[in-house]
């Protein structure tokens, strides 16, 4: 049931970026001694002269983009998600968000799925941080197809945005390319009536075959890709609650303040009802990809579990 | 050779009114820094009225308009006191600061008045932005040039110093940094909370062409702001040591007065001190 391998978002990130480099002159980008990492260095090795490298140093990273941003550039400034995120976390706050200064801040890396490189390199909350600022708009893409889609979409918008993408090769969701990527609308990726599967980045693969066990066993799952975590797509959200009755929100990401702490308040506010919530709960340890995921309870089997779980205390319930 | 169609005495005389006004909105606000922005205001004065920057009060946004960016953010009455002489804001929007439902926030914001060129008071923030600016200059051949005051307490930030590197590396002769060293800090003297020395041979070793001067001596400030301007491949420094609530008696080099509103009793003293 595994889907086939494709690029990494970062990688898709990295293409996309030179891509646009062409497109549009006003694009500068500025990395932090991580281009080989972020893979900015296809947009540095076209453009060297709209490539800032900053070296390790993400405060003045975050500050440079913002005052480039502010002479009329559309700014994307990237580093690990954790780095970015934590380090220049101020910077973003009142030269970024306050201001409202058209930067895009790409944070590469994102989750466990980082591996072997540990707890120090992984964004387990980048996702909670960036929704902390006002005036952000959050994506998680998918897969490569997503993300070149979501790095367009970023570039168009005008304001400040925070795009999480990963560091191993992502399952393929879209295989003919993502031509409806809208900011704000999550795409329906499978239709159900017994439950919805709400994720995003890499768990989007995890909940498609999540889907196909619960259909085996007789659940039919919505799926949804709530690629953007702001602004949410509560319309969506209220219309799974009322069709389907149960939501599971998966993420690789902490639970306290990411997509599941949003859906959930969506959820609380427009037509509450059931949920699950398959993520993380602490900070996870070196190891490979896969077998943190599954370490950490971040599988297909893991959601499919927890909307087995729900559907069942419904139907008791009911009875 | 300063070419100036402004005099000295009458940037000092510029200087003086807008301490009065600095004093006077303080003390109608109720809160406030007087300490560094009276330290500040002979630079600012000189920058805006010494035919150094160019700019247009009628169109504040101005492509081609020369950047000045406070990241010392306290000292902003200092900023709205140039701004409304310069005419970017109506005088009386002055005794509007720290009110609900105006312009006038607390520290500088980009969002209330266009005029304002970064948001800032989150200390080490603003070399970071104008570096940016200075680069976007240069990548649309723009010949607009970019001031950043920053202060010495200021300095103990790791931004500043980041930025300081990246300026240099980059080199940009089109940023200028003027450092507002009036020795004291929130919790006191500099060199007792956390010492900056040797703040030259710093700016030195970060490849910056350092000036030192008396940051109140008119004829001195504007002389290191037009050496600023001469063309060169690295972005220069103005260190100048001030003092901290200068022109008033009792705030001078007292830092009680950092971060504290003179009473109406204070301010009919600060006045008569600083009248023409």
């Amino acid at each position: 049931m595994a889907r086939p391998l494709g690029e990494a978002t970062r990688e898709a990130y990295g293409k996309a970026l030179a891509e646009l480099g062409r497109e549009n002159p006003n694009i500068v980008v500025l990395d932090g001694d991580l281009s080989k990492s972020t893979m900015t260095k296809y947009f540095a090795q076209e453009f060297p002269d709209r490539f800032f490298n900053v070296g390790i140093a993400e405060a003045n990273m975050v500050g440079m983009a913002a005052g480039l941003a502010a002479s009329g550039k559309i700014a994307f400034a990237s580093s690990f998600a954790c780095f970015v995120m934590c380090k220049a976390f101020d910077q973003m706050r009142l030269a970024v968000a306050y201001s409202g200064n058209n930067v895009k801040i790409v944070g590469t890396h994102g989750g466990i799925s980082i591996g072997e490189d540990g707890v120090s390199q992984m964004g387990h909350e980048d996702i909670g941080l960036a929704l902390s600022l006002p005036g952000f708009v959050v994506l998680v893409p998918a897969d490569g197809a997503e993300t070149r889609e979501a790095v367009r979409a970023a570039a168009e918008h005008v304001g400040p945005v925070y795009i999480r993408v990963g560091r191993p090769k992502a399952p393929v969701v879209y295989e003919n390319g993502c031509p409806h990527f809208r900011i704000g609308k999550a795409i329906t990726l499978r239709d159900g009536d017994d439950v919805t599967l709400i994720a995003n980045g890499l768990m989007v693969a995890a909940a498609l075959d999540a889907a196909e066990t619960l259909a085996q066993q007789g659940i039919s799952a919505r799926v949804l890709d709530m690629h953007t975590v702001r602004p949410l797509d509560e319309e969506a959200v209220e219309k799974a609650a009322r069709e389907t009755g149960a939501i599971v929100v998966a993420e690789e990401h902490l639970l306290y303040t990411g997509l599941a702490s949003q859906v959930a308040m969506a959820v609380a506010k427009r037509y509450p009802v059931p949920m699950r919530f398959v993520g993380l709960y602490d900070y996870a340890e070196s190891g490979a990809p896969d077998a943190l995921m599954r370490k950490y309870g971040l599988t297909a089997e893991d959601i499919a579990r927890e909307a087995v779980e729900l559907v069942h205390m419904r139907q008791e319930a009911v009875v | 050779m300063v070419t100036t169609s402004v005099s000295v005495e009458q940037l000092e005389r510029t200087a003086r009114k807008l301490r009065r006004h600095i004093v006077k909105m303080l003390a109608i606000a109720g809160s406030g820094h007087p300490g560094g922005s009276l330290s500040a205001i002979d630079i600012l004065t000189a920058l805006f009225f010494g035919n150094v920057m160019r700019y247009d009060p009628k169109n504040p946004r101005w492509v081609e308009r020369d950047r000045f960016i406070l990241s010392k953010g306290h000292a902003v009455p200092a900023l709205y006191a140039v701004l409304a002489e310069a005419g970017f804001i109506p005088e009386d929007w002055l005794w509007q600061l720290r009110k609900i439902d105006t312009p006038m926030q607390g520290h500088p914001s980009v969002k209330d008045i266009p005029a304002v060129e970064a948001s800032t008071g989150s200390l080490g923030q603003g070399l970071s932005i104008g570096l940016g600016m200075a680069l976007a200059a240069r990548l649309d051949d723009k010949p607009y040039r970019v001031y950043v005051m920053i202060g010495d307490g200021e300095s103990e930030e790791g931004q500043v110093w980041e930025a300081a590197m990246a300026a240099s590396h980059f080199r940009v002769g089109n940023l200028t940094a003027i450092l507002d060293y009036n020795r004291y800090q929130l919790d006191g003297a500099i060199g007792e909370i956390m010492s900056i020395e040797p703040v030259v041979a710093k700016w030195e070793a970060f490849g910056w062409a350092v000036r030192e001067i008396d940051g109140h001596n008119m004829k001195q400030i504007l002389e290191a702001l037009h050496w600023a301007k001469e063309p060169r491949e690295q972005p220069s420094i103005i260190i100048a040591h001030t003092v901290k609530g200068k022109g008033v008696s009792f705030m001078e080099n007292n830092n009680e007065f950092h971060g504290k509103a003179p009473t109406q009793a204070e301010l009919e003293q600060a006045l008569a001190e600083l009248a023409d």
